[in-house]
């Protein structure tokens, strides 16, 4: 009897090892931090591009929705998503909220030149630490608000065509 | 042309296997007691053919047949011969045949060097291990064809990854193969010795060649793979429990502690299931090994192109060699009574196999844990150099004092052991290690402990070693192995711990200073080569009295095929240390990051494992001269 | 009396270790931080965009004086615990943690029943 047990107890903790080997192997391996999905974001300090100032959470409270979309000239990607983000920019419910990240001045503005500007607001983060206080680790990444600042999704890489539809779902709602 | 050949080569020996396994039951029914000649003929032709497939491969890559795939995939005409031959197995359907080659040559070995053993178990073995080779080269044929063709066919290859191309990697796949897939063959021999009740000190003898043997050439592989990483992967460590490292450990565990207790199986005839299962466990976890690191489940530094449907294959295989086995062991199961002496050899041994399943666990369930995490609580961690630290190191010096006095021991049943010599020789681990916190002038409790533990092994096994010389009863190969097992932890402590680690920003033309020296970035030449361009730095280490101690180029390398940048580390080696430093630009900016590493004691390990790896071939030299 | 000299250098050692236990090791924390972006690499051994930024982090908050402890709880708040190469202990990780000290008493235990069965037999 006792032998019975161990043997069912051995069968069955190969068969979930196996399982779940099984499983793994269909899961994608690309990590996102969504772990801040549904959190709010609290302490938010961001450098002003252009005035020597500060941009905290009192300066997009009073949005219904906030994008908060990292990007810099130097970046390949940042160039497939600028057009969806200027089609964003005629959303009334949606303030947009650029983080020029890790970008030498001249540049960016030579960049929103050539592409159109879409930000409603413009912050800069030239050493990129202001970016880990949003789980930002590679750009472009965009963070969508609701108005009481909690994180309703994460876009990782540059925002897409189904992405957009998704925004305009969400904040016509 | 020589994919054609290919093919038809892997279909043969499909066939072949399948001749091999229907005639061997045939063998089985008559009454004779020799296997029949033609059994042998057709193992002899089996592994010349699949040895002939894979001199197909080697010459499709060396003319550059850019027709097939794999060579497409891999090579580019311009890369040096060495690497065009060693790019065959370094992919995965090239390491793939190689894996088959081992399981095929093996086979045949083992059915030449066993012929005072019974016929039926051979037999069994034989069509075992032809079942193994079937479902392999199956899978190579239908999945992952290293002669598929392609079309159009492509004028140059993509090239192999640079940092592939490095002599200690070209070797590694054989070594580590020879080790982790040579296991396969005491797999078939548990499976039959479980079928025909061959068991006992008999049993033990037919495998115990095998095992030292793949044991050896394990140690090696990893060895390997180990100097690979501290010379390509730049980052100046050369073990970072990545999966892939795991992957190749964990086999290591099983047959540490198989050939430790084949001794008592071998000497006492106790122990048989225990020995079985490390058999079965030891082949299954090669093929764990093989699936965690080819199906891309896990993440790791060691990037073998993964593809999930491969995983599946493999997975499926797995489970029903672990069906298999399981089933069989539960059938033929009888619980024996061991009788056991506190204070005997035996023990020893089994306090060994103790600590060799605890470290398997540990390792095997800090590589799969994420697996878990994610799937059941869709919550991704890491387990890292950190978790294995903090497990395993703290065990480590309790293994090592049991280490010294094991071997001692005597059978069955020893007088309690010397206390006095004990004591003497931990005074004189600590003194020693004393003095060598006084030269290096750091200090941490850890390493300590692990240094002192390690010169207890060392210093005992050094009395042995002095007492073969004198007394001639000692086993010297164990001797060799245990002694180089403590130097190899003593240095490794050493490096561990007395290692000068600097990162930071250097500019052209700066200096920087630290405690005993100063490094100064001299000069930056941009070079061209045959197929890459390198930038190189030039940088002067210099002592405290400002005298020069050396000069080092670190380069960063720009392949044009494939179009990848590396960063060559410039090390120099030393009895006594290494300097290693790495330089890699910095985006937008004037200014390079530099590390920095003066790593004590380097070369001592590699040849500390040399010398781990020569006490198993010792041993199998031994066992010859004594069976002829 | 060669007890007390082992325990006397015994002794003697630990007082070394509490002398020297004060700084706060950025390379140390560098190097059990992942590189998210990275295959399987280490912050400190890695010098992408991402690794760098890390680094920076880093030394404020060590310049802050935040303890490791707390530099880990800020990165695992942001990135999630595969930022860490060292899971913390609580609920998911228990078993992690927990298995091989397990295993190592069981292997213990295993070993001193085969001593007793023997006693028995007498």
């Amino acid at each position: 009897m006792k032998k019975k047990i161990i043997k069912s107890f051995i069968v069955l903790l190969l068969i979930f090892i196996i399982g779940v080997f099984f499983i793994g192997l269909n899961n994608s391996t690309i990590y996102d931090t969504k772990s801040l999905v549904g959190q709010k974001l609290v302490n938010i300090e961001l450098d002003h591009f252009n005035k020597k100032k500060k941009i905290t959470e009192g300066d997009f409270n009073t949005n219904n929705f906030t994008l908060i979309n990292f990007w810099a000239s130097w970046c390949g990607p940042c160039r497939q998503e600028h057009p969806f983000l200027i089609k964003l920019k005629e959303e009334n419910n949606l303030k947009l909220l650029g983080v020029n990240f890790k970008d030498q001045k001249k540049n960016a503005l030579k960049f929103l030149n050539e592409f159109g500007n879409p930000y409603d607001v413009l912050a800069k983060d030239q050493l990129g630490k202001s970016s880990v206080n949003f789980g930002i680790y590679g750009i472009p990444e965009s963070i969508l608000l609701n108005k009481d600042l909690v994180v309703i999704k994460k876009f990782i890489g540059p925002i897409s065509l189904s992405d957009y539809g998704y925004i305009k779902d969400i904040i016509n709602k | 042309m020589l994919s054609n050949t290919g093919n038809i080569l892997l279909l043969t020996n499909i066939f072949l296997g399948i001749f091999i396994i229907y005639f061997s039951f045939q063998n089985l029914k008559d009454n004779k007691a020799f296997i029949s000649k033609k059994i042998y003929q057709l193992c002899l032709l089996q592994s010349t053919i699949i040895i002939i497939s894979f001199l197909t491969l080697i010459i499709a890559f060396v003319i550059s047949d850019f027709s097939i795939v794999t060579v497409y995939q891999n090579s580019h005409s311009l890369k040096p011969f060495f690497y065009k031959v060693s790019g065959s197995w370094g992919n995965h359907e090239g390491s793939l045949l190689l894996w088959i080659i081992i399981l095929t040559i093996f086979s045949f070995f083992f059915l030449l060097y066993n012929k005072d053993h019974p016929k039926n178990y051979r037999i069994y073995t034989l069509i075992i291990q032809n079942i193994l080779i079937l479902g392999f080269l199956s899978f190579l044929f239908f999945n992952s064809n290293p002669f598929s063709l392609i079309l159009p066919i492509p004028k140059e290859g993509l090239g192999l990854n640079p940092i592939l191309q490095d002599p200690a990697l070209a070797i590694h796949p054989p070594l580590l193969y020879i080790g982790f897939v040579g296991a396969s063959i005491y797999f078939s021999a548990a499976m039959a010795s479980l079928l025909v009740d061959y068991s006992g000190k008999r049993f033990a003898q037919s495998i115990k060649n095998w095992v030292l043997f793949s044991w050896s050439f394990q140690t090696l592989g990893i060895l390997a793979g180990s100097i690979w990483a501290y010379y390509e992967l730049g980052w100046g460590g050369f073990w970072f429990w990545d999966p892939v490292e795991n992957a190749s450990l964990l086999p290591w565990f099983a047959m540490t502690a198989l050939l430790h207790s084949l001794i008592v199986l071998e000497k006492r005839n106790l122990l048989y299931f225990w020995v079985i299962i490390l058999c079965l466990l030891t082949f299954i976890l090669s093929v764990t090994g093989t699936f965690l690191v080819r199906s891309g489940i896990l993440n790791s530094v060691h990037t073998f192109a993964s593809d999930p449907t491969r995983g599946v294959y493999i997975l499926m295989f797995l489970s029903l060699m672990i069906f298999f086995s399981v089933m069989l062991l539960f059938n033929k199961f009888k619980s024996r009574n061991y009788v056991l002496n506190s204070n005997s050899k035996e023990t020893f041994i089994l306090i060994n196999n103790w600590f060799m399943i605890f470290y398997l666990i540990t390792v095997l369930l800090g590589t799969i844990y994420p697996i878990f995490t994610e799937v059941l609580t869709n919550h991704k961690v890491s387990v890292g150099p950190p978790f294995y630290n903090a497990v395993i190191i703290p065990i480590v010096g309790l293994f090592l004092f049991f280490m010294s006095t094991g071997p001692r021991v005597k059978w069955i049943k020893n007088n309690f052991y010397n206390l006095n010599l004990l004591l003497k020789i931990l005074l004189g681990s600590i003194l020693i290690n004393f003095f060598i916190t006084y030269v290096f002038d750091s200090y941490s409790l850890i390493s300590n402990f692990i240094i002192i533990s390690a010169l207890f092994l060392i210093i005992s096994s050094s009395i042995d070693l002095y007492q073969l010389f004198t007394i001639r009863k000692l086993n010297l190969s164990r001797v060799v192995s245990h002694l180089a097992f403590g130097f190899l932890i003593l240095f490794i402590g050493l490096n561990y711990n007395f290692s000068l680690e600097k990162d930071f920003n250097l500019k052209l033309g700066e200096q920087r200073i630290f405690k005993d020296y100063s490094l100064e970035f001299k000069d930056l030449q941009l070079q061209d080569f045959k197929n890459y361009k390198a930038v190189i730095g030039e940088f002067k280490i210099k002592n405290k009295t400002n005298n020069l101690e050396d000069t080092l180029y670190p380069e960063i390398r720009i392949y044009m095929k494939p179009s990848t940048i590396t960063y060559e580390a410039s090390i120099k080696t030393s009895l006594l240390k290494d300097y290693y430093i790495t330089m890699s630009n910095i985006d937008r900016s004037d200014y390079y990051n530099i590390k920095f590493q003066k790593k004590p004691f380097m070369i001592w390990i590699w040849i500390s494992v040399i010398f781990i790896s020569i006490g198993g071939f010792l041993s199998l030299f031994k066992n010859e001269k004594k069976n002829y | 009396m060669k007890i007390k000299t082992i325990s006397f250098f015994i002794i003697l050692s630990l007082n070394i270790v509490n002398a020297e236990s004060s700084s706060v090791e950025i390379s140390s924390i560098l190097k059990n931080l992942r590189c998210l972006i990275c295959q399987g690499q280490s912050v400190a051994d890695s010098n992408s965009e991402f690794a760098q930024t890390i680094k920076l982090v880093v030394k404020d908050q060590i310049d802050k004086g935040r303890s490791e402890k707390e530099i880990y709880n800020f990165l695992i708040d942001k990135y999630g615990e595969w930022i860490v190469y060292k899971p913390p202990l609580n609920r998911v990780n228990f078993l992690l943690w927990i298995i091989p000290y397990l295993v190592l008493v069981a292997g213990g235990v295993i070993i001193f029943l085969l001593f007793k069965k023997r006693v028995n037999h007498r």
